[in-house]
């Protein structure tokens, strides 16, 4: 088992190193640092912006493959460079990461869990009323892309405001600029502006891989093993949670990894939408700044998050599975 | 010796060949109609290509007319969805919008579900280098962000219209069905007919366009109906950043984006183009599964959905 995690491990390393490269090219190819300069007030000479996209490495009268080079070897050495504006793009990384870890994990840990249980729950109840009524609810929160469902949640919170006459959803920013007070104070005032890009993020989750589950669950439902379970004399519940959910999630592991990949796209546009400072965000606001150095550091933490997911996934079914554990 | 007990070797091969397919098409067919979800949503669908499409006959306002005389009206017997900022009609744009979203839709789907049977066919039917390095291409692909890439390249493509962008979806809407095919086609290569055919001296490519791509046409149907949804959902959400669809033509993610600031001042500027949009991906996907269930019953409801969304 130890080779064929180091095995997958070797192959994502080569993918992660190609897709890289790819995006960089690709980055330099298709953005126009020199657009960012254009049009302003005062007029900046032609001098002065081509020694400054020189500076930060992008000036497209450098040949391509000499951009490249350079940027690739600071790259190795753990330096993605500078953005369009000079500054460094290690530090706005850093940042921008934790904004988006903030605004996503308790969403992604609240959709996940409850995904699961209310698959599981709802394959154990086929059929009945509530299986419909979730699978119906779900369905129709799958057909809605995740910028409607933000807006439509804006717009009930404004809706709700506005018919209280007061200010208690906040759905602008990670927290109240200028906010004194204690501990308590900045905690109540961050969890009042998590709360709707969490239920937009949780929703998503909790629909998908409810789905999902359901399904997994209903062919673990109908099989042997599970009935002799319950035959030797496990309680309904025990069976179900331990020798039936157990077994039901092996495949999801692959849908979890898959699931990180929407998240991240879908946090461009609950991150917009909401007006959160973090990875998503960065991500629009450097095509439209042409700001390569960004872009690729963007496409970069994207393509690390896909691998490292799967990689997880790997370790998941080996650690769910006993027959890929011994194998 | 009457026509009824013909023995079978005399009977016209095609037409042997014919009746346990039609038969098939009606089972399928019947299980799809039985189904109440599935039925609603053909229904849907059909209501909203007729819209789409016959809407811009019904009213006299062009899509980019300008009606000076109303500004942000509500809907009336005039204007049946009200009029926007500048005095456009909702009705006119929202049905181009649709029309345009739906044919962007219809042709990524066709386009990417091509992609992935050939090169899934062929990954498996090949092996060896040309399935890893296939594979590889698609790992690659699906390392990339789509929506990211999508997002770089497409300003660069403006010249090339919408079907630049019809083109750029498809680019990267085919790797996980062509994941399907492969490991389909791997297991249809060592089936006796798939054999038989090689042995005969077929070629390769007239194996996989004769005898394996028939055999896994009704996943590839089924796919390609959900892709549908997919499509108009990215779509509209790259068309939402301003990265789809350029103005002056319009698709649902555009007008949806412009009706964002007034949706609650001026609903009817949001709300129809925003509710037209999950009315036609939930009927696309109640088909798909109603599709799916009816095809190949022992499948699970829920089962095969893919992360083909946002």
């Amino acid at each position: 088992m130890g080779v064929y995690l180091a095995k997958r491990l070797g192959y994502y390393v080569v993918l992660l190193v190609v897709a890289i490269c790819l995006s960089y090219l690709l980055a330099s190819v298709a953005l126009d640092p020199r657009a960012y300069y254009a049009g302003r007030q005062p007029p900046i000479s032609p001098a002065a912006v081509d020694a400054h996209l020189t500076a930060i490495g992008v000036n497209d009268h450098t040949p391509l493959m000499d951009r490249f080079g350079h940027w690739a070897v600071r790259a190795l050495h753990g330096d993605l460079g500078k953005t369009i504006d000079g500054t460094s793009v290690n530090a706005e990384f850093g940042r921008r990461l934790g904004v988006s870890l903030r605004l996503l994990l308790a969403g992604t840990i609240i959709g996940t869990v409850l995904g699961v249980l209310v698959g599981a729950w709802t394959a154990v109840r086929q059929y009945r009323l509530s299986d419909r009524v979730v699978t119906l609810a779900s369905f129709a929160l799958l057909s809605t892309p995740v910028f409607l469902l933000a807006v439509l949640l804006k717009t009930g919170a404004i809706w709700f405001n506005n018919t209280t006459g007061t200010h208690v959803i906040q759905f602008t920013g990670e927290s109240t600029p200028g906010l004194g007070g204690g501990f308590w104070t900045v905690l109540k005032d961050r969890s009042v502006h998590l709360l709707l890009p969490t239920i937009s993020v949780a929703l998503f989750a909790i629909a998908s891989y409810s789905r999902y589950q359901r399904s997994t669950m209903l062919d673990v439902l109908g099989s042997d093993y599970l009935r002799t379970a319950r035959a030797k004399g496990l309680r309904r519940r025990t069976a179900l949670l331990r020798h039936g959910l157990r077994t039901a999630l092996i495949p999801m592991s692959t849908f979890f990894s898959y699931g990180f990949l929407a998240l991240f796209t879908g946090a461009t546009f609950t991150e917009t939408i909401f007006g959160w400072h973090g990875m998503g965000e960065w991500f629009i606001s450097s095509i439209n700044d042409n700001d390569v150095n960004s872009v690729v550091a963007v496409n970069v933490f994207a393509a690390v998050v896909v691998l490292l997911s799967g990689f997880l996934a790997d370790l998941l079914h080996a650690a769910l599975d006993p027959r890929v554990r011994h194998a | 010796m009457t026509t009824t007990t013909t023995p079978a070797v005399l009977v016209d091969a095609e037409a042997v060949a014919e009746r346990p397919a039609a038969s098939r098409a009606r089972v399928v067919a019947r299980r799809f109609v039985r189904n109440k979800g599935a039925l609603t949503g053909a229904v849907v669908l059909v209501a909203l290509f007729l819209m789409a499409f016959a809407g811009p006959y019904v009213t006299h306002w062009s899509y980019d007319a300008i009606d000076y005389t109303a500004l942000r009206q509500p809907p009336s017997a005039r204007h049946w969805f009200g009029t926007n900022g500048i005095g456009q009609d909702v009705f006119a744009q929202t049905v181009r919008g649709l029309q345009k979203s739906l044919l962007i839709g219809l042709l990524v789907a066709l386009f990417s579900t091509v992609l992935a049977s050939l090169v899934g066919a062929c990954a498996g039917y090949f092996g060896g280098w040309t399935d890893r390095l296939l594979m590889f291409a698609v790992d690659l692909l699906l390392v990339f962000p789509s929506f990211l890439i999508i997002a770089i390249i497409s300003p660069r493509l403006r010249s090339g219209g919408w079907l630049a962008f019809v083109g750029l979806l498809a680019v990267f809407g085919w790797m996980i069905t062509a994941r399907v095919v492969r490991s389909m086609t791997i297991s249809l290569r060592e089936r006796e007919f798939v054999r038989a055919a090689r042995y005969m001296g077929v070629g390769p490519f007239r194996v996989i366009l004769r005898h394996v791509l028939p055999n896994v046409a009704s996943f590839l149907i089924i796919d390609a109906t959900i892709a549908v949804g997919g499509a108009v959902m990215s779509e509209t959400a790259l068309s939402y950043f301003g990265f789809g669809v350029q103005p002056p033509d319009v698709s649902l993610g555009t007008l949806i984006a412009d009706g964002t600031p007034s949706a609650v001042t001026y609903p009817w500027m949001f709300f129809f183009a925003a509710g037209l949009l999950v009315l036609f991906v939930l009927a696309v996907n109640l088909v798909g599964d109603g599709l799916r269930d009816a095809i190949d019953p022992t499948a699970g409801g829920g089962r095969g959905r893919k992360g083909g969304r946002r």
